[in-house]
């Protein structure tokens, strides 16, 4: 297992559009570390980069001690999963688990060995001497995850390994994913543009927008200070409430009277994007201190409950208990609650004050 | 996502997990009366010719000139088929020399062709489009036109008369095609086949190797029959670049057959058939894939 480093990486393809643009990143070793961002956004072409399948413009990719910078993919020590899995359709399951110590050309009875403790960490047992096209999606995938596994590799590269399955399935193997990386206790890049993937799987998050940074920590970190209003309307579901605010005596005031606690050193008078999350409004009959306004919609989702309120200050989200029974079209008032949210700058959209 | 990665070959088997069953077709019933004696009489048309000269190739000589034709009531005899195959045959050298320059052109042009469409369907080529339609833009001339030049310079080169000559024409001829119906496939076959071979521990030409190629056999062996069916047939460069008897191919040795003072119609009809022969059964052989090469891209995944 190997630290990664990305040192000041671009990367313009040779029809002019640049997909990574000065991207620096340093991933600890046995660190999970989650690239998340829409499509276009650079994070594949990243990780393709440190794989050795892309060549880099400009920067460095550093895996261990050891400039990989020019070395072929085959010379890096590094597995790929594939989002299509790329399992070889003309070879057995077992076949595929042993091509990569085969290519190593290590001796049989290693090859044997390790293809049977893969094989038995991923409960591939049953599947060895099938081929990959009989297999069902999630079995598929482990085999694709086995096969990067079983040459110890520095790192391991994932490539929306998940996105191809059902949602069901999608969270059993996140779940085992998670486990079989701390188990191995290995270097993971994973590229995601699933918002919930990356909060549950990241040690730590790096948001892409562009073929930039928006914002790289720790999971919760990112969730309650995005840095900027890409990384705010990106995390989250539903996603944060960016309302316009003006700082009046000791708070924000927004229109329609909604008032939300000001973070310290704001200037009276500074005009700023509040980014509330919906589980700090709360939904009333009647509130003084609340925005009065109307149920758009309203999802009971069982553990709770999603409500869009259209008030003057926007179509707020609010998240509430189930016990909160409201109608649609009912007028209701709309309340701040908690500490005070992190605010943005409308012009540089990124977080102003403290 | 329903987006299948089976190569071609494969397609059949699926994906597991995403394996619907194909929609059942419904029988249809035979069609109407109209129908029928439409499709009768253009059977009767196409077949004609082929079920004459294989009555021909049976019939004892006297039979074959009898009039009124004998339809059914003819001696058969297989004299005309031993005598294709007997020593003194003005034929059977002419299909010697056939199945040599058969074999050998589609050899070249496969081995040239293959790692040819697969740079072209893998890399970033300068004005890749281009370079491929002037890769087909050769096949769109008749042979005729090209064949006084191609004489001309054979004749500098020394290459009249000989199979090597006819070899190198017939893989130049077929190389544009390999390259165009290769590339098909390979398209079809994700690149992450090779990456993931790459990264596994092979170099860019042995994941080609160990990963593409085992998957582009059924690809290969159906522009392989193509190729062969090409210069098995080839007539025009055949007749004019080789004149002696003994390096002709069978075409250009049946169109010998004809012309003498007397006809032996039962040996043309016989040669016709033997040379006919092989291009039906391997077209038979990779019928299915002959189909999927010419509907290529016709859907889109």
């Amino acid at each position: 297992m190997a630290e990664v480093l990305v040192k000041r990486l671009r990367k313009e393809f040779p029809d002019g559009t640049v997909a990574v643009e000065e991207l620096d990143l340093e991933i600890a070793d046995g660190e999970l570390f989650v690239l998340l961002g829409p499509s276009g956004c650079g994070k594949t072409t990243t990780l393709r980069c440190v794989a050795g399948l892309e060549h880099e413009t400009s920067g460095q990719i550093v895996i261990g001690d050891e400039v990989v910078s020019g070395l072929r993919p085959s010379q890096r020590d590094i597995a790929m999963v594939f989002q299509f899995y790329a399992l070889y359709p003309h070879m057995s399951v077992r076949d595929n688990l042993a091509f990569p110590l085969r290519a190593a050309k290590r001796p049989a009875a290693e090859v044997d060995e390790r293809v049977a403790e893969s094989a038995r960490m991923l409960r591939l047992e049953p599947f060895l001497d099938r081929r990959p096209g009989k297999l069902s999606g999630g079995e598929q995938q482990r085999v694709a995850l086995g096969r990067a596994m079983v040459r110890h590799p520095k790192a391991f590269l994932m490539d929306e390994p998940l996105t191809n399955l059902d949602a069901e399935l999608r969270a059993d193997m996140r779940a085992e994913l998670k486990h079989v990386q701390q188990r191995l206790n290995s270097t993971m890049i994973y590229v995601t543009h699933d918002q919930t993937e990356a909060m549950a799987l990241g040690h730590r998050i790096a948001i892409m927008n562009n073929g930039r940074l928006e914002q790289l920590g720790e999971p919760m970190e990112v969730y309650d200070r995005p840095a900027t209003l890409f990384a705010a309307r990106f995390i989250g579901s539903p996603p944060m409430n960016l309302i316009e605010a003006e700082v009046t005596n000791g708070h924000l005031t927004a229109a329609g009277a909604l008032t939300i606690a000001a973070p310290d050193g704001m200037q009276r008078g500074d005009r700023v994007i509040a980014g509330v999350r919906p589980e700090n409004l709360t939904v009333s009959e009647s509130d003084p201190d609340g925005a009065r306004g109307r149920v758009v919609s309203r999802e009971a989702l069982g553990d709770e409950t999603i409500y869009v309120v259209e008030t003057e200050a926007g179509l707020l989200n609010v998240r509430m208990p189930p016990t909160a029974r409201f109608a649609e079209d009912q007028v209701v008032s709309v309340r701040h609650e908690g500490a005070a949210p992190p605010v943005y700058d409308p012009q540089t959209e990124r977080l102003a004050g403290r | 996502m329903a987006t299948h990665i089976q190569p071609g070959g494969l397609a059949g088997e699926g994906i597991a997990g995403e394996t619907a069953p194909p929609p059942v077709r419904r029988r249809r019933r035979l069609g109407s009366g109209f129908e029928l004696v439409l499709l009768a009489l253009l059977a009767i048309v196409m077949l004609f010719p082929v079920v004459w000269m294989l009555e021909t190739a049976l019939k004892e000589t006297r039979d074959i000139y009898a009039v009124p034709a004998k339809v059914i009531n003819f001696g058969p005899t297989l004299e005309h088929l031993k005598d294709v195959f007997s020593s003194d045959s003005p034929v059977f050298s002419g299909f010697q020399n056939s199945v040599i320059v058969a074999t050998a052109s589609t050899i070249i042009a496969t081995v040239l062709g293959v790692p040819a469409a697969w740079a072209y369907s893998r890399f970033p080529i300068p004005a890749k489009k281009d370079q491929l339609f002037f890769i087909l833009s050769t096949r769109f001339m008749p042979p005729v036109v090209v064949v006084i030049p191609v004489f001309l310079m054979f004749r500098d080169l020394g290459l009249l008369d000989t199979l090597q000559g006819l070899v190198l024409v017939y893989a130049a001829f077929n190389l544009p095609f390999t390259i165009w119906m290769m590339k098909g496939f390979i398209d079809e076959l994700p690149a992450e086949y090779e990456e993931a071979a790459m990264l596994d521990g092979y170099s860019r030409f042995e994941a080609f190797w160990r990963v593409t190629m085992p998957l582009l056999i059924p690809g290969i062996a159906a522009t392989a029959v193509f190729a062969l069916i090409f210069s098995w047939n080839e007539f025009v460069f055949s007749i004019f670049l080789i004149t002696d008897p003994d390096s002709r191919t069978a075409p250009a040795a049946i169109a010998g057959l004809i012309g003498g003072t007397t006809i032996n119609w039962g040996l043309v009809a016989a040669s016709a058939m033997v040379f006919a022969l092989p291009v039906l059964i391997f077209a038979f052989l990779v019928r299915k894939h002959l189909v999927a090469g010419v509907t290529l891209g016709a859907v889109r995944r």
